[in-house]
């Protein structure tokens, strides 16, 4: 199922003092089983774009394409559930949006609110809390008794139980303590492989992007001003800096070494990219 | 959805009601309300209608927004000014059926009650519109002040009344991003019957008490580590001037007031 953009325009309160224009002739696709990251300064639009994904936001003009469905400016508000169930949205700080008495009602709510049956429900609780690293001992606990990490966890859970076909993520990682973070990550490439998911993640780690993604969309000030393969959107460090969007440890300390007289036909962008290429002259100077 | 909300909402400006001290208009827009009942004529609703334009033409704001302050409560408004047309008596009988009947008293009651709903409205509207939230506190916590002479808890209703304030789009964006988030889960807040409507709404009432005790409890934590230990010699920061525009508002108050009692019937 591909997402796509064409000329999508947004304005928040339009036609009042509170008018905010967010968003400026996005054009973009979202390709069927592709990585894609959004970066960006804070306030640049990517929240916006993310609510567009699954029509909790309607475009003030341009239309988008999800799947099947155009969304448009004058689309009715009802009948918008199929979209949002193939369409999953994992929001900032998910551990807010938790309410049920356990962990597994927690998890289930969502299956239930698109159909499945109570007990099929609980079964895809059992299996998607273990999925994000927690035991089924988990789910007869309160949700509100668990520490923030763990609550992320069951929230994540709570949205990949839907088994949604697209999965959108922002900044699901921030907050995270290290381990956690990789974690995260890690289960989010392993259900990308396993089920063919579409990935939509947004982000403020350059790492991150570098590691996983395969597409990068550069949004700045509600508009798209580069977009690319990471290899492509990362070569230009010095336009990176300038934006002041950071690049990939591994790409910056390339650079560096670049500028001390080594020269890469192209950027690493990954630590191992990058240690593969210094190995590989390491090896030539031994040949020498 | 909270968009549409206009009354109690502050527009920033620069116009002479913005700047006169918030203890003036919260002031004199209690006392416009409480003169509002002498008016019993159509000279001195006149009056009154004409006052409250200038007033609205002086702080520079679209007249717009007063419309649509109105409008929430316009069901209302019409109900009361049906009941008053329909169920007074005196004076001459238009049109009559059963219990109800059309009188002239009951059209001019009906018309007077409409006007004075209006100009309430547009004149909170006013106070609202052109005084920030923490401004308005800062005046309340002024007024009440005397009070504490009976033990009332002046600065602890302040505090109060000034956390709430700030924190009124804290967690309406939270609400926001509640039902978001509930709606990306499948929840659908608009469709079905009442009971299915209340039941849409615990998925985002019981996150939103929960992430207000959090942020109570956080709140109270960075207060108490700042040093605050309540509101015994505590100096202030804002603090409220007095103007001669003030005087003259007042002043504009007093001569709206002796001409109301003279045009009163």
């Amino acid at each position: 199922m591909d997402i796509v953009f064409e000329q999508v325009n947004f304005t928040y309160q339009p036609n009042s003092p509170f008018e905010q224009r967010v968003l400026y002739d996005i054009n973009m696709t979202i390709k069927e089983g592709s990585y894609n990251a959004l970066v960006g300064h804070t306030g640049s639009g990517k929240s916006t774009i993310l609510q567009h994904l699954n029509a909790l936001l309607k475009p003030t003009s341009g239309n988008v394409k999800i799947g099947e469905r155009t969304i448009t400016p004058e689309t009715n508000n009802k009948n918008l559930k199929p979209i949002r169930k193939k369409v999953g949205i994992v929001f900032q700080f998910p551990e807010s949006q938790l309410f049920e008495e356990t962990v597994g009602k927690d998890i289930a709510f969502g299956p239930k609110n698109f159909g499945v049956s109570e007990e099929d429900a609980l079964e895809l609780a059992k299996e998607y809390v273990t999925l994000v690293g927690l035991d089924e001992s988990f789910l007869e606990r309160s949700p509100f008794d668990l520490s923030g990490g763990q609550m992320r966890r069951v929230a994540i859970a709570g949205v990949l139980a839907m088994e949604p076909e697209v999965l959108v993520l922002d900044e699901p990682t921030a907050g995270l303590d290290p381990k956690g973070r990789k974690d995260m990550m890690a289960i989010f490439e392993h259900l990308r492989q396993a089920k063919q998911m579409t990935i939509v993640l947004v982000t403020h780690s350059m790492d991150d992007v570098a590691n996983y993604a395969d597409y990068v969309y550069v949004l700045e000030k509600g508009q798209l001003v580069k977009d690319g393969s990471p290899e492509e959107v990362f070569q230009n460090v010095q336009w990176l800096q300038e934006k002041q969007l950071g690049v990939p440890t591994a790409a910056a300390f390339a650079k560096r070494l670049e500028e001390k007289g080594m020269s890469f036909k192209q950027l690493p962008l990954t630590a191992s990219e990058l240690a593969d290429e210094l190995v590989a002259r390491g090896g030539d100077t031994n040949n020498e | 959805m909270m968009n549409k909300l206009i009354l109690g909402r502050y527009i920033p400006g620069n116009s002479l009601i913005h700047r006169l001290d918030p203890r003036t208009k919260l002031l004199t827009s209690f006392y416009f309300i409480g003169i509002i009942f002498f008016a019993n004529n159509w000279q001195s609703y006149l009056l009154l209608g004409l006052f409250t334009i200038f007033c609205i033409y002086l702080s520079k704001i679209d007249f717009g927004f007063f419309l649509r302050g109105v409008r929430p409560l316009l069901w209302l408004i019409l109900f009361t000014v049906a009941l008053q047309v329909l169920f007074t008596s005196g004076g001459e009988v238009y049109w009559e059926w059963g219990v109800f009947q059309v009188t002239a008293f009951g059209v001019q009651n009906g018309i007077f009650i409409f006007c004075r709903f209006v100009l309430i409205i547009f004149m909170s509207t006013l106070l609202t519109l052109t005084t920030p939230p923490l401004e308005l506190s800062d005046a309340i916590e002024f007024i009440l002040r005397p009070l504490n002479a009976i033990n009332f808890p002046v600065h602890e209703i302040s505090l109060m009344l000034s956390i709430a304030l700030r924190f009124v789009p804290t967690l309406m964006d939270e609400t926001e991003k509640i039902m978001n988030a509930q709606r990306a889960r499948g929840v659908d807040f608009s469709e079905g019957n009442l009971i299915q409507k209340m039941k849409a709404v615990i998925p985002l009432l019981i996150p939103l008490f929960v992430s207000s005790f959090n942020r109570a409890d956080d709140l109270a934590t960075a207060m108490e580590a700042r040093g605050y230990q309540g509101g015994e010699g505590r100096s202030k920061y804002r603090i409220l001037h007095w103007h001669k525009k003030d005087t003259v508002s007042i002043c504009s108050y007093a001569l709206l007031t002796v001409a109301l009692i003279y045009l009163r019937a």
